[in-house]
């Protein structure tokens, strides 16, 4: 049985009391190698690791007795499963990576094992971190440990990284890795109540994660606070000559963003972000953050992306064709799945029907179509351009104003199953959130409020390339302010 | 754009995907879909614009032209669902 007051402690408070040894790395870890079987029905995990966790503990715990601690020593943390783990079992949600154990580990992990980070285990996600609800991996759904008080059906944690949110959410680990092409970090952690980072492209190495679109993938942070993203992110961001669009810039010290000081600070409010499907609640609750802002000393300015629109069907263009691409590398010859046929080609077919799901199959042959001779410069070119005009909006409005602020997603949770039988619908989850990744710029998504029905509803602030700390800070004053402490309904820990 | 069902099978045939008869028609409406709505995109007029590939700096980094890694046949075999003497193996492909 896991100790529900150690699992209710964030990362920061966490690290404060190993470093003045309020309890061993190994009690935290062994407490939380509990809270992972507990939080089983949620189906966050797909591969738990409990002995590595033990052991990676115990190096921990001799560090701190030497008073040698690394930044991150006996912080146990879920991996979500598109992160190669060197010896670990990685499936990014697929049947067709069946029993695949990489020889290498992904350079984000890496770093986060030589800041001393204890692994718990592999998380849960949409098959090829294709999705905005978690329910398309071969190891099931994930649910989501929020319900709707008074009733009982299972929500969504939403995705891709829908498993990494709702272990942290549900105090199954107390910070998680991500990985975010749409809004895969930040739409699960609106969803599930927690803090989530998209940080800028290029500062989070992909070396060793499995590539959906490799213009469009960000790994990153989800946490409790945004003081632990603050940390994550310092010990994950980094030059890496292993990824060629790795950038060359240093990594500063992410806490010290946390000043509490936005005075004079200009934050854009864009007049797109109004859809007409958008719930008043939300509209209420974006209107609240402006407030919140406002009384901190910053100015609220209104401010326009008139490409906005455009994102979504960009975004989608962009993501398939680059996703068709990189999974034509699933073949059956070097890893994975083989389903045996008459002849390669036979046996290519049907390695990659039986592997791939329904909506990756759907993903790859739009991508396929998209990149066909003939189709190539009405579809892929020109959406390479209109993104072209996505980013030039960012980058004159952030001449303007230092951050924007605006809704993660335009709903909160919705019920597992819902939402499947029409692939747009599911798509317009991202409709906030995938302008950050066509343009590259940072993005963090806090929980603010409830939704009428008991749910949490995330507000997001988009910041300048490589301006992490304003992004930051501003999450940090509307993170006090909205002073959510509401917790889901199920709790590792609490007994379900 | 409507696809018809002799499109599908021809990109699902690019993709090396197979498709049985049943999967073929309500692919071909879904993706008939999807192809619609993102021709939204015909609207904007990008006449002159250079299309965007990454937002990573335009040019590449170089790097010394050396072997960095390798030696490790056997780590990378270890994962093939097939493997013989050192090499990976596929159906026979030449008569």
């Amino acid at each position: 049985m896991s100790d529900p007051a150690l699992l209710a402690l964030n990362l920061a408070e966490a690290r404060a009391g190993l470093a003045r040894k309020a309890f061993s790395a190994r009690e935290l870890a062994t407490t939380y190698n509990d809270a992972v079987a507990e939080a089983k029905p949620l189906n966050a995990y797909i591969t738990p690791t409990p002995e590595r966790a033990l052991a990676m503990a115990d190096a921990a715990d001799q560090r701190l007795v030497r008073g040698e601690a690394l930044p991150l020593d006996g912080i146990p943390i879920a991996v979500k499963d598109l992160f190669c783990t060197k010896e670990v079992l990685t499936t990014a949600g697929s049947h067709i990576l069946e029993g695949f154990h990489p020889p290498y580990e992904s350079t984000v992990t890496d770093k986060l094992w030589r800041a001393g980070a204890v692994m718990l285990g592999k998380a849960n996600l949409d098959e090829f971190a294709m999705g905005s609800s978690s329910t398309t991996s071969w190891y099931g759904p994930v649910e989501n440990p929020w319900r709707r008080p008074g009733d009982n059906r299972p929500l969504v944690a939403g995705g891709s990284s829908g498993g990494s949110a709702a272990a942290v959410a549900a105090h199954a680990a107390l910070a998680a890795t991500g990985t975010d092409t749409g809004g895969s970090i930040r739409q699960p952690a609106s969803f599930c109540g927690i803090v989530g980072l998209k940080p800028t492209y290029g500062r989070c190495s992909r070396w060793g994660v499995v590539a959906f679109a490799s213009s469009l993938d960000h790994p990153g942070p989800i946490g409790r606070t945004v003081r632990d993203v603050a940390i994550m992110l310092g010990a994950m961001a980094g030059h890496d000559p292993k990824d060629s669009t790795s950038a060359p810039v240093p990594v500063t010290d992410f806490e010290k963003a946390l000043t509490g000081d936005i005075r004079g600070l200009r934050v854009g409010i864009p007049k797109e972000y109004r859809v007409d499907e958008m719930p008043r609640e939300i509209e209420a609750l974006w209107q609240r953050g402006v407030e919140w802002l406002r009384l901190a000393g910053a100015e609220p300015v209104d401010i326009s992306l008139p490409m906005t629109k455009y994102a979504l069907p960009t975004y989608y263009i962009i993501a398939l064709a680059e996703a068709s691409s990189n999974l034509a590398r699933y073949d059956g010859v070097r890893f994975g799945l083989r389903v045996e046929g008459d002849g390669l080609e036979e046996m290519y077919e049907l390695t990659r029907a039986a592997g791939f799901g329904a909506e990756v199959r759907r993903r790859v042959l739009i991508g396929t179509y998209v990149l066909s001779a003939g189709y190539y410069d009405a579809y892929y070119l020109k959406a390479q351009r209109v993104r072209a005009l996505i980013a030039r909006d960012f980058a004159a409005t952030f001449e303007q104003v230092d951050c924007i602020l605006t809704p993660t997603a335009p709903s909160a949770a919705f019920t597992i199953g819902e939402k499947t039988d029409d692939p747009i619908a599911m798509y317009l989850n991202d409709v906030f959130t995938v302008p950050a990744n066509l343009a590259g710029v940072p993005a963090i998504s806090i929980p603010a409020g409830l939704s009428d029905d008991g749910l949490p509803l995330g507000l997001q602030i988009t910041g300048r390339a490589f301006d992490e700390e304003t992004v930051l800070r501003v999450a940090g004053i509307l993170e006090n302010a909205a002073s959510f402490r509401h917790l889901p309904s199920f709790l590792a820990g609490a007994g379900g | 754009m409507a696809l018809d069902k002799a499109t599908v099978a021809h990109i699902a045939a690019l993709a090396r995907i197979r498709l049985s008869e049943a999967e073929l028609e309500p692919l071909t409406n879904e993706l008939s879909r999807i192809l619609s709505w993102v021709e939204q995109l015909n609207e904007v007029d990008t006449t002159g614009v250079v299309p965007m590939a990454s937002a990573a700096a335009a040019s590449l980094p170089m790097r010394d032209d050396a072997v960095s890694d390798g030696g490790c046949r056997d780590a990378i075999l270890g994962n093939a669902p097939r493997a013989a003497r050192g090499f990976f193996t596929v159906p026979k492909v030449v008569e």
